[in-house]
């Protein structure tokens, strides 16, 4: 089996909001796939969708090569899940949540609990209702890294956790790809998700608008240059692929799309290049882009 | 700065509760007319309905003179002090309109002031110009708008019976829920948990109802300590429309304002959030492995609770039951008021089938608590991470439904038992008096059962139907509603026992439609989308 997830033409509505609406993913077995959107855009329904908590209208879903809904308890021993808002019972200890949602999947190594819970700097004798919001994020995580699973799905996992912490998650999440596990990580986080993720997908509206490993993505996208020329420049507004052209005597700004940035550095030597940066697109630049069109087409 | 200590240090303190005050009464607007028009309807129907039961003096001064050599029928329904019209409604209803007001006063109040802090949502609204007495004063000024048009309504509405006993019984009985509102705000100072403040609550209102039932059956006018103890008394104890004993209001007044000072002193004395009871740690790991194992551990201790209030409850009425008998005799007329109370014939049976009815339509109650725990774990969003594990809906919601329904049968044996211990008799009877209600019971449960599978977001309406089925049982009879009426609660179908023949077909209909119900809940919850 090669793929852990795949999606296809989801569909999923409350009412008359449309949460999911024709949504495609595809998670390969082994890899950390990001899941990426913003606020409403149907990560999280998605998420419930394969995990079994919802049915959806349509469409086809697989989880470890099984039926989300109909098979969820055989899919779930093999699935740790960590939702973005924990809440705990106020009268059990983190500890015993621990080992409860250890026991309900496939079992807790206990050697990997001890050492997470140092790492993580847990209290686990503490009671539900005195953790704050990062500690009781800090008891799920706990669970789902030390359970023996074979996916990871993390919702927003991050949420209310400090920058040490948020670190050693990073790192806990490298481990498992290490280990051969599959993650499918939603986050708001894009340097998160930039540092751990071997692929990408973006979803807006409950549609997949991109999807591809993040080297892929930046081929979709700009390239900015700064350069500072010989002499004036000449011709750059007439090249295919160049935006936002700001040209001050000889000093130079543009965007220029990915595949299109050759021609553009020929141009550009030919006037004599000084001096020359480039930046290759960010996630963050990417994923504004996708959330600027959709502002701009409301 | 000029601004920043403008206003005395008290007004400080109570600064934003007007701007919270209307904002309760706001999110209460269904909840408190539904409350004050169900109480109020329950009183104002009561002269009517007596007048046909009771329609010359002579009918109601032999109900005095019964009563007052009944004890059992007075730990019911306390001493009859008047024969006019007036104060028999007093006598009927002014217990249970002030218990019914007791107990929307502790859940109104609650729910504004723990409930608030439990959730979180308090701490945002602390951080607005709110002064620290703020959320208390509106959660208690709530319930108190609540009472005061309750005790008008009632004064109002019976003032052709006599303004001056009219009036008596109105502040009664808001005065009894103002008692039971700041017995809550003392106990929700306490508590960290909102559940646990409504539950003890309860309780004080459970014990003041068992003293006062206790102090009736060994005096015949009021006067036992027992009866001095309990709210309920103090109310029974105004005598409405029989010679009004004004200064019994100061009574409720005094408790009020003392249980009051205690619920401010305490408040200041604790951080937001936090409790007396603070939170001891737990152990480092844990040996829950299945989710009925951890549907057990949450539930448990409301199993216990119930259960040692059953079995009391049980051993007292049980105690009290003993010469109900003897004192009446063979006297035709009590037979027939205790028949017209939902007894029957035979009156040791008529008043032990009477007790254990009601015990089982508290355990009514119980059954929706229980089930409702499920819903609250799946509305709070507990319930998710235990579904994504390797957990069926089905055997995830077995766990609580077991404890449930099997907890049901075991507070009724346990009340049986009590009352065997009490009574002294044969036990065998006792415990058929108990057991027989519990098909009744599992039917009020199936329906909680219905709803949280059909509309998760709707399932409280469950202890409407708890409520009602509890309102039937109790006061059903005294309205003297249409018999189709009576009926539509399971407990109306089920034999008298003791002393009446026992009819299997209606135990096991009921059985078979509890069964039907919960398979119906149980296949909605297993298509339905979970709710978070």
């Amino acid at each position: 089996m090669t793929k852990a997830i795949t999606v296809s033409g989801l569909h999923k509505s409350f009412g008359r909001t449309r949460a999911l609406d024709g949504l495609d993913l595809e998670v390969g077995a082994g890899e950390v796939h990001g899941f990426l959107g913003p606020n409403g855009a149907g990560k999280s329904t998605a998420i419930r969708v394969l995990l079994g908590l919802l049915r959806a209208d349509s469409g086809a879903a697989r989880v470890l090569g099984r039926d989300p809904w109909a098979d969820a308890v055989e899919v779930h021993r093999r699935i740790a899940y960590v939702p973005g808002d924990v809440t705990l019972w106020r009268n059990l200890s983190g500890g015993e949540v621990i080992d409860l949602y250890g026991r309900l999947r496939g079992g807790l190594d206990r050697g990997r609990r001890a050492e997470l819970i140092e790492r993580f700097e847990l209290d686990p004798t503490k009671k539900g209702r005195t953790y704050s919001k990062g500690n009781r994020q800090k008891v799920a995580l706990v669970a789902a890294f030390a359970s023996d699973v074979d996916l990871l799905i993390l919702d927003e996992p991050t949420s209310g956790l400090d920058p040490l912490m948020e670190e050693v998650f990073q790192r806990c999440v490298a481990e498992e790809r290490d280990r051969g596990r599959t993650v499918l990580l939603s986050s708001h986080i894009l340097s998160e998700v930039e540092e751990l993720c071997d692929r990408v997908s973006i979803i807006r509206k409950g549609r997949t608008v991109e999807s591809g490993s993040l080297a892929d993505l930046r081929h979709l996208t700009r390239t900015s240059v700064t350069a500072e020329l010989a002499g004036p420049p000449d011709g750059l507004a007439r090249l295919p692929g160049v935006h936002d052209l700001d040209v001050r005597g000889h000093r130079v700004r543009l965007q220029v799309d990915t595949d299109k940035l050759d021609a553009v550095l020929r141009s550009l030597s030919a006037s004599g290049v000084r001096s020359l940066t480039s930046t290759p697109p960010t996630l963050e630049e990417l994923f504004l882009r996708h959330y600027q069109d959709e502002a701009v087409a409301r | 700065m000029t601004t920043l200590t403008a206003g005395s240090v008290p007004a400080r303190r109570l600064a934003g509760t007007g701007t919270l005050l209307r904002f309760a009464l706001r999110r209460d607007r269904l909840m408190i007319p539904v409350w004050v028009a169900v109480t109020a309807l329950l009183v104002l129907s009561m002269p009517n309905t007596l007048e046909s039961l009771y329609g010359t003096p002579a009918e109601r001064a032999g109900l005095k003179r019964q009563m007052a050599t009944n004890a059992s029928l007075r730990a019911m329904v306390g001493p009859v002090f008047g024969d006019s019209l007036g104060a028999l409604t007093a006598w009927r209803v002014g217990v249970y309109a002030g218990a019914l007001a007791a107990v929307t006063s502790l859940l109104l109040v609650v729910r504004h002031t723990r409930d608030e802090e439990e959730s979180g949502r308090q701490e945002l609204v602390a951080s607005g110009m709110v002064g620290r007495r703020a959320p208390l004063t509106a959660a208690l000024l709530t319930a108190a708008v609540a009472n005061a048009v309750l005790a008008v309504l009632v004064a109002a509405g019976l003032a052709g019976r006599g303004a001056a006993g009219a009036l008596a019984l109105g502040l009664g009985i808001a005065g009894t829920g103002m008692v039971f509102a700041t017995v809550a705000a003392v106990v929700a100072q306490l508590t960290e948990s909102a559940r646990q403040a409504r539950g003890l609550t309860a309780a004080v209102l459970g014990a003041a109802f068992v003293l006062r039932a206790a102090g009736d059956s060994a005096t015949d006018d009021g006067s036992s300590v027992l009866t001095w103890i309990s709210p309920l008394g103090w109310l029974e104890n105004l005598r409405a429309f029989a010679g009004e004993r004004w200064w019994v209001l100061l009574l409720f007044a005094g408790a009020a304002l003392a249980q009051g000072a205690v619920a401010y002193a305490l408040a200041g004395r604790r951080d937001l959030g936090m409790s007396f009871l603070p939170a001891r740690p737990g152990p480092a790991a844990g040996r829950l492995g299945t989710a009925g194992a951890l549907a057990w551990r949450l539930q448990r201790g409301a199993v216990l609770g119930w259960s040692t209030g059953f079995l009391l409850a049980g051993a007292v009425f049980g105690a009290m039951t003993e010469g109900a008998a003897d004192l009446v005799g063979d006297n035709e007329r009590a037979r027939e008021i205790i028949a017209r109370m939902g007894g029957q014939a035979g009156l040791t049976d008529a008043f032990v089938s009477a007790m254990t009815g009601m015990l089982g339509l508290v355990a009514g109650l119980y059954v929706v608590a229980s089930v409702l725990r499920l819903n609250g774990e799946e509305i709070s969003g507990r319930a998710e991470p235990v579904l994504a594990g390797a957990v069926g809906r089905l055997r995830w919601a077995a766990g609580h439904l077991v404890i449930a329904f099997g907890g049901a049968a075991l507070i009724l044996l346990l009340a049986g038992a009590g009352y065997a211990l009490g009574y002294g008799g044969d036990a065998g009877p006792l415990l058929g008096a108990c057991l027989v209600r519990l098909p009744a019971v599992w039917v009020v449960g199936s329906a909680a059962v219905l709803l949280h599978g059909l509309l998760p977001r709707a399932a409280v309406a469950a202890w409407g139907v708890a409520g009602a089925v509890l309102l039937l049982g109790w006061v059903g009879p005294a309205l003297d509603l249409p018999r189709a009426v009576l009926e539509l609660s399971p407990f109306a179908h089920l034999p008298e026992l003791p002393g009446g023949e026992m009819a299997w077909k209606p135990v096991l209909v009921l059985t078979g439609l509890a069964a039907a119900l919960s398979a119906a809940g149980l296949v909605a919850l297993r298509r339905r989308d979970m709710t978070s």
